[in-house]
């Protein structure tokens, strides 16, 4: 550890600095390190196994941290109990008491006088919107009743610390796109410091402030969801978070690329080492279908394969002979449809932005 | 580090959780000490030669020399195949009938297959003496005294037995896939090529764990044989008479330990069945719905009838024998029977001395079985506790309860245990009762506990909410149930067990079930009878309690509930 900490700064609520844990032989997490400011919703997002619920689990203090520094509010709580730490957390499975009244959950963490307990459920219940229900078991209730009741039940104690641990997962898709918003709107009423796991991008992109990217125990890239969406860090990120073309290439200058017969400009950010194999991104929706030809070296001819109707979308698959046959994702507007006018096994120039063509090194074991 | 850190004590836990850990700690002293420690006594003892002093396996190697107990091991075995091969087949049927028929009043039919548990093993023995014995209403049916030995054994043994069969081989066959049945039909199979393909793969299992627990169930048992055996000698008899009689301790112990033999046998073979019969049952399994057969249901209907018919008789003719002025002279009701203090057996004082023993058994039992499942599941700190817990639980399983009892004549009553004192008292019989029994109530107790979910604690530890209060306020009250079902079991086990007690009671502590067995020895066999009768009575008493108290339990919590 050479690096100081970053933990004296004031905005930073949760500080994680070099956090390491292994199960055995099977390493979980590996150097991690985090900072969370106050007030931000920050999600760990990757694919399972990729330990961002072991991450979660060791700031609630679930698991033991190997090697490595938590704190919270500048406390070091790296080895606190559960109960010396100051979060609320909403499981997966809600975990409500069965045997409780809505209210009586929702009170189960408060202490003093029975009138401001009291006093406090209907605040409570009243923020959730579920006052009717106060009286009712929580098998009687809806499972997205049931999520909020667990949220509320989390907040009673008005903790700095909010962990939500996949909380959505459990509900049917119209369900979770509602309650999304309505988390996240309730987070920024409240103003809580939130830490949300998830493995759906688009949970992740719709609420986060920062999202966490993780993939086998390290943190892939850690960004707002528009730069974790239209810079990826990593070839992982950038298949992970949204679809992706890639298109394999040889660098034939700091900016610039062959792609079968053609040389193609790239983003500005990219400095290339000549001679060197590339594999360049662009996201579906960032290439251009033109209505007429345009002499331009970043125009191509593309064949349409396929055309589909994804309800507000329509996706084409192209193949480019003269780029090395590729095969092209294309996501397109329906008013854009409207202009283009198009037929199958039609010709369409193809126009790639230089500034949306990022390269990444091939991966070794691809 | 930064200045800025407030450092603490890394590994600073709540007072409450160090005590949790302490008392998780004791349990598993208890369990050590009232069981495994008579274990390892009853072990030692058959180890040591007590003519020569010293250590090896000379007692052992005499034992098996003896000719007369090579003949009572083999009696012991073709007992326990043949009771096998009938209980078996029976208890399947009317298993079967419960769980794939359409008959009517299956509730009622499978309370009755349950009636045996309320006796002890004794009883059928002595029903079977008033049937067909030498004074027997039906004596022409086994002429000469034929009942006395073999067959008068294996019918007691399948009254007896019957129960436990009937239980394992219910839950096998309640786990039915539907869909399998469904593909089976559509595939165009008949029901004879179902029951080979599609039932019978899936109940093998269950049908190989009734068959080694009813082995078991009647290689260690000594009840029946005692009572109606004859000349006819068994292994346990053997093992009882040893002690008992002839006061030869190294013998009986010899003897206990060849009878863990096939016990622990069976436990491991039962074991890695268990584990098979879970796997076979997907969470998507699909319930069977039965369809109606008239001619079908009706001859289930009829061989329940006449299954539970013969139960009834056996339990019937005990109570009847129990009220009877003489049998088969006087056949006029008395009460007579139950004045016990004309005879000898502890009179009144048995009786009054077994409810005690029994009640303090299901108290203390349940506190002692549910805070150890309690701890070990559900409370962090104790975890590391639970291999070894667990591991004592399961023993009692695998060891009869004549072996129990012999260690704790061996354990207790040396003169250098300074647990000396509790020998002959009424404690002793509690703590060995809990110990004989603890398995199942331990099983009931973790099957409870991991129904719940795992994250109920760790939400109230970030509540602040301590874990015994969440055990208080919401672990407990939705166990209660299962709690309920732990008392239960442990008072009908202690009302009706022999095995353990009969080689610890002392004159003043003198039990129920005990006496039925020495006043049949004595030859007051309807005074037997009657105490016999007592216990059925007393057991279906606690029955019918604890149903009462649970219905109501379930009619308070059937708000939150959920409907099944």
């Amino acid at each position: 550890m050479n690096r100081a900490p970053a933990i004296a700064s004031q905005h930073a609520e949760l500080t994680i600095h070099g956090v390491n844990k292994n199960f055995g032989a099977f390493s979980a997490l590996r150097d991690i390190s985090l900072a969370v400011n106050k007030g931000e919703f920050v999600c760990l997002l990757g694919p399972s196994g990729c330990g961002k619920t072991t991450l979660l689990r060791m700031i609630a203090g679930l698991e033991s941290c190997d090697r490595g520094l938590i704190a919270q509010a500048g406390r070091d709580i790296t080895h606190a109990a559960p109960n010396q730490r100051d979060y609320g957390i909403v499981f997966q499975s809600y975990a409500l008491f069965p045997n409780l009244t809505i209210a009586r959950n929702i009170a189960y963490g408060l202490k003093g006088r029975a009138q401001d307990q009291q006093r406090r459920v209907s605040e409570l219940l009243d923020l959730i919107g579920l006052s009717a229900l106060a009286e009712q078991y929580p098998a009687q209730i809806s499972g997205g009743q049931q999520q909020r009741v667990a949220l509320a039940r989390a907040l009673a104690t008005s903790p700095n610390l909010l962990l939500l641990d996949e909380p959505l997962s459990a509900l049917d898709a119209q369900v979770r796109a509602h309650l999304r918003g309505e988390i996240k709107a309730l987070q920024q009423q409240l103003g809580i410091t939130t830490i949300m796991v998830t493995h759906d991008q688009e949970e992740a992109l719709t609420m986060a402030d920062r999202i966490v990217v993780m993939n086998h125990g390290v943190i892939e890239q850690i960004g707002t969801p528009a730069e974790i969406y239209q810079h990826p860090a990593s070839r992982f990120v950038a298949n992970f978070v949204g679809h992706c073309n890639w298109l394999n290439t040889l660098a034939v200058s700091p900016h610039q690329v062959q792609l079968g017969q053609h040389t193609l400009a790239t983003h500005r950010a990219n400095a290339l080492v000549q001679g060197q194999q590339y594999d360049v991104f662009i996201r579906p929706e960032d290439i251009e279908l033109l209505p007429q030809w345009r002499n331009d070296p970043q125009v191509g001819l593309g064949k349409l394969l396929q055309l589909e109707l994804l309800g507000s979308i329509y996706r084409l698959r192209l193949l480019v002979n003269e780029w090395d046959g590729i095969e092209l994702e294309v996501i397109i507007s329906h008013r854009e449809m409207a202009q283009l006018r198009l037929a199958e096994q039609q010709l369409i120039p193809i126009y790639l932005p230089a500034d949306k063509l990022r390269c990444f090194l091939p991966e070794v074991s691809a | 580090m930064n200045s800025t850190l407030t450092l603490e004590a890394p590994h600073a836990r709540w007072r409450n959780e160090y005590w949790a850990t302490l008392i998780a700690g004791g349990i598993v002293l208890i369990l050590l000490l009232i069981l495994a420690a008579p274990l390892l006594a009853i072990l030692s003892q058959a180890l040591f030669d007590p003519k020569t002093e010293q250590w090896g396996l000379g007692s052992i190697e005499a034992v098996l020399d003896s000719p007369s107990l090579l003949q009572s091991l083999f009696n012991s075995v073709k007992l326990a195949l043949m009771s096998t091969l009938i209980v078996i087949p029976l208890a399947y049927l009317y298993a079967a009938a419960l769980t794939r028929s359409a008959m009517p009043a299956k509730g009622s039919l499978r309370m009755l297959a349950l009636i045996p548990l309320l006796a002890p093993s004794l009883l059928p023995g002595i029903a079977l003496v008033y049937l067909f014995g030498n004074q027997g209403l039906l004596k022409s049916w086994f002429p000469d005294g034929s009942i006395y030995g073999f067959w008068g054994i294996v019918i007691g043994q399948v009254f007896f037995t019957f129960p436990h069969a009937m239980m394992i081989l219910l839950t096998a066959l309640r786990v039915a896939d539907g869909r399998l049945y469904e593909a089976a039909s559509a595939l165009g199979a008949g029901r004879i090529r179902q029951w080979f393909t599609v039932t019978l793969p899936s109940v093998r299992y269950g049908v190989l764990s009734a068959a080694v627990v009813v082995f078991t169930l009647v290689i260690t048992d000594f009840g029946v044989a005692k009572v109606i055996g004859g000349s006819f000698n068994v292994l346990a008899l053997e093992a009882y008479k040893q002690v008992i009689g002839q006061q030869n301790f190294s013998r009986g112990a010899v003897i206990g330990l060849l009878l863990l033999v096939p016990a622990v046998l069976s436990f491991v073979l039962d074991h890695y069945s268990q584990k098979k019969q879970q796997a076979l049952l997907t969470a998507r399994a699909q319930t069977l719905h039965i369809k109606a057969t008239p001619w079908l249901d009706r001859c289930a209907l009829l061989f329940c009838l006449v299954v539970s018919g013969a139960l009834l008789l056996i339990l019937g003719t005990a109570i009847a024998a129990a009220l009877i002025k003489q049998w088969p002279y006087q056949m006029q009701l008395s009460l007579q029977h139950f004045n016990f203090d004309d005879v000898d057996g502890g009179g009144w004082s048995a009786f009054s001395n077994s409810l005690k023993m029994s009640a303090y058994t299901a108290l203390f039992g349940s506190i002692l079985v549910f805070s150890g499942a309690w701890l070990t599941e559900k409370v962090a700190t104790c975890r590391g506790w639970r291999p070894i817990l667990h591991l004592l639980a399961m023993l009692p399983m695998a060891v009869p309860g004549l072996v129990l009892g012999l260690g704790y004549v061996f354990f207790f009553n040396h003169p250098s245990n300074p647990l000396n004192a509790l020998y002959g008292t009424m404690s002793i019989l509690v703590l060995c009762s809990i110990a004989h029994f603890y398995t199942t109530a331990h099983l009931t107790a973790v099957t409870a506990l991991k129904q719940l979910d795992a994250e109920f604690e760790l939400v109230a530890a970030s509540l602040k909410v301590p874990f015994w209060i969440t055990a208080w306020r919401v672990t407990l009250p939705i166990c209660l149930p299962a709690a309920l079902e732990i008392a239960r079991y442990f008072f009908i086990a202690t009302m009706t067990t022999v095995s353990a007690v009969v080689f610890i009671y002392t004159p003043d502590t003198m039990l129920a079930s005990v006496s039925v067995l020495n006043m049949d020895d004595a030859g007051d066999t309807a005074a037997s009878a009657a105490m016999a009768t007592l216990i059925v009575i007393s057991s279906a008493a606690a029955c019918a309690i604890f149903a009462v108290v649970s219905h109501f339990l379930q009619q308070r919590s059937q708000l939150w509930r959920r409907q099944e």
